[in-house]
């Protein structure tokens, strides 16, 4: 018994121990090898590292609830890119002329929307036609980031309304507007897969999906849900983030779904579904982005940043399966 | 006695409709613009897909063997840059064989972590991507790689050559598909590879050794990556650090078009072949008739997704899912 309950605590505190092993190295080490002066857990540097991990964040706080689901969505950035666009571009509508600043939360609306409707028609098709979803949203991501680009050609969208930047940058009680994005999400999402229904059925189509439809779970409607809430996190990730940069390029979030995935499989969700935590999803992602910005300040260049996070992404696959195979004496074949 | 039922016709829609579809397409678009299917266009397009398509073909062995490789496009950025920078420094006879060798270590690597250790391969491969990624720029100090004497190499014919009126990489293309299908068709590794993609844990039950075969599609996969590399390094002479990022995806998109299924056990290379081209000439297509590059994602996708869906209505007799 003492042994089970070390593996289940290693399993779930591991993220926030590698955290901590992380802040630690990076400051000892930077005390000798870092060129500039600042420490490197100076206050203002990790507000600034949680900031920069809004973008990404929301977006894998939205992809842990469909990878617990059995599901995988790779269409995101093609979203993020898509809302972006819809954004800064509504903005200079001319049926919104007369509205002032009010055009700033009509026009994050209609981001939100379109982001929202991107995920229903991907989880429309999951739903009806029974087609894998890594099909479904591979084929998205190609399709939606043609759409961004059928949109305004290969130009970049640009729309800089300085209310709306202000607000991104403003500062409330020392966190950045988009960190309280990000911690708001985490809250909302950790509510919704802890304390409501819909939550536990996230967990028993993962686990089960047969045994989930013969409980009466209506399986199609709910994963259709989920990815309706991914496609709005993702539209969500880019009104945080374009509010404040102001232009967006049509190639913008490639590559943000495999950033995200390895937040959530850094965070000890499983691929196959039916476990993982928001909260430890928070965790990969801070756990990322530290790493980033640790290499960066002992005077490593962002090659070893992705050498690095490559091979602790295999080893954390490998760590993970040995203390399963030990809870669990599985077949060995 | 073999008579016609509606079943039949089923039957061969689904196996064959890929393939049917691809004939119809070419038919439309050959009637819509007469250019469409002059030998030189039809060439070029064959030519410009080459490199997409040789990866897809090592891709094949690992998805029929039931497993992923999102490392592909990354591998092949680094296969490109190590060949042109040893270029240079050991002279095109070596640099050939050193990056194969290198390359192939490479996928060995991923080969032993998912066959091996048995590890997700949708993960590991991914971690790779941003491994092999991160020992490209370190190789490259994150610059650019160009050949220096562009004009006396003789290393620009694997690219930009013809052999009697055909480009080399269509040769390249067409060899490396014949003999890979008669690998994956007539041999007995062939037979392995479907065997464990099929039903992993009865292929071992029957004696094969799966770990072996699934360690093997991947250096296989690999070796179609390096061939890549040498071509896409031959024809410019020169490349980015990126130059393969996102193709891994768009082989994938290839692959499952030509009807190889996710879950393993199925597809053929000359199926990916047909998914590759038609990949290949819907682009040139749409160009043809007017419309911008970007178009093509959006009908990719749509073709995609109704290639795979019929594929699945097709075997389970009923059009839309049954998932409440």
């Amino acid at each position: 018994m003492q042994s089970e309950q070390t593996v289940r605590f290693l399993k779930k505190g591991a993220i926030w121990a590698f955290i901590v092993l992380e802040l630690v190295f990076f400051s000892v080490a930077g005390h000798f090898l870092s060129l500039s002066e600042g420490a490197f857990m100076d206050l203002d540097n990790m507000l600034l590292l949680l900031k920069q991990s809004a973008p990404i964040g929301i977006i894998a706080l939205g992809m842990t609830v469909i990878m617990i689901n059995g599901n995988i969505d790779l269409s995101v950035g093609a979203i993020f890119a898509f809302s972006a666009v819809i954004l800064l571009d509504s903005m200079t509508w001319a049926v919104f002329a007369g509205l002032g600043d009010w055009v700033i939360p009509v026009s994050w609306g209609l981001a939100l929307l379109t982001g929202t409707i991107l995920g229903a028609i991907n989880g429309l098709i999951v739903w009806k036609t029974g087609v894998d979803a890594f099909i479904v949203t591979l084929g998205a991501m190609l399709g939606y980031r043609g759409l961004v680009f059928m949109y305004n050609g290969e130009q970049p969208t640009s729309e800089l309304n300085w209310t709306l930047v202000d607000f991104a940058e403003a500062q409330f009680l020392g966190l950045h507007t988009a960190t309280w994005f990000l911690l708001g999400c985490t809250l909302v999402l950790w509510l919704l897969m802890t304390r409501t229904v819909h939550g536990r059925n996230a967990y028993a189509i993962g686990d089960n999906r047969e045994a989930a439809v013969n409980a009466g779970i209506r399986v199609g409607p709910h994963m259709m849900k989920n990815f309706m809430l991914i496609g709005f996190l993702s539209a969500l990730s880019a009104v945080v983030f374009y509010s404040e940069s102001g232009s967006v390029n049509p190639n913008d979030g490639s590559l943000y779904e495999l950033w995200a995935i390895t937040a959530v499989v850094l965070g000890g969700t499983k691929l196959a579904g039916g476990s993982g935590s928001v909260i430890s999803t928070l965790g990969g992602v801070i756990a990322i982005q530290l790493l980033r910005k640790g290499l960066g300040y002992i005077g490593s260049d962002t090659e070893t940043v992705n050498l690095v996070i490559g091979l602790i992404l295999i080893a954390v696959l490998y760590l993970d399966r040995q203390l399963n195979r030990k809870g669990k004496e599985e077949l060995r074949i | 006695m073999a008579t016609i039922t509606r079943s039949t016709i089923t039957n061969v829609l689904a196996k064959q409709g890929i393939l049917i579809a691809f004939v119809l397409f070419i038919i439309g678009f050959g009637l819509a613009n007469s250019r469409f299917l002059a030998v030189d266009n039809v060439l070029g397009v064959i030519r410009s897909s080459a490199i997409l398509g040789v990866i897809a073909l090592g891709v094949t062995f690992v998805v029929i063997s039931g497993n992923l490789d999102l490392s592909v496009g990354s591998m092949m950025s680094f296969s490109t840059i190590v060949v042109l920078d040893l270029h240079d420094k050991l002279g095109p006879l070596m640099a050939i064989p050193a990056m194969f060798a290198l390359t192939m270590c490479l996928g060995a690597f991923i080969g032993f972590l998912v066959g091996y250790l048995k590890l997700n391969s949708l993960i590991v491969t991914l971690g790779m991507l941003s491994a092999i990624h991160g020992l490209t720029l370190t190789w490259s100090g994150g610059k650019n790689m160009d050949i220096a004497d562009k004009q006396g190499t003789w290393f620009g014919i694997f690219g930009r050559g013809d052999v009697l009126g055909i480009p080399v990489p269509i040769l390249f293309f067409a060899l490396l598909a014949i003999v890979l299908s008669i690998l994956l068709a007539r041999t007995p590794f062939g037979r392995k590879v479907y065997a464990v993609g099929g039903n992993g844990t009865a292929a071992t039950f029957s004696g094969i050794p799966r770990a072996r075969i699934v360690f093997l599609s991947y250096v296989i996969s690999s070796f179609c990556v390096a061939c890549a590399g040498l071509l896409q390094a031959s024809r410019s002479l020169g490349s980015q650090n990126t130059v393969g990022q996102g193709l891994e995806l768009e082989v994938l998109a290839a692959v499952i078009l030509g009807g190889a299924s996710l879950l393993g056990g199925a597809g053929t290379v000359f199926k990916t072949v047909i998914g590759v081209l038609i990949l290949g000439f819907i682009q040139n297509g749409l160009l043809l008739v007017g419309l911008a590059f970007y178009v093509q994602y959006v009908v990719t996708w749509v073709i995609i997704i109704l290639a795979v869906w019929l594929d699945i209505a097709a075997k389970r007799g009923r059009f839309l899912s049954p998932i409440a």
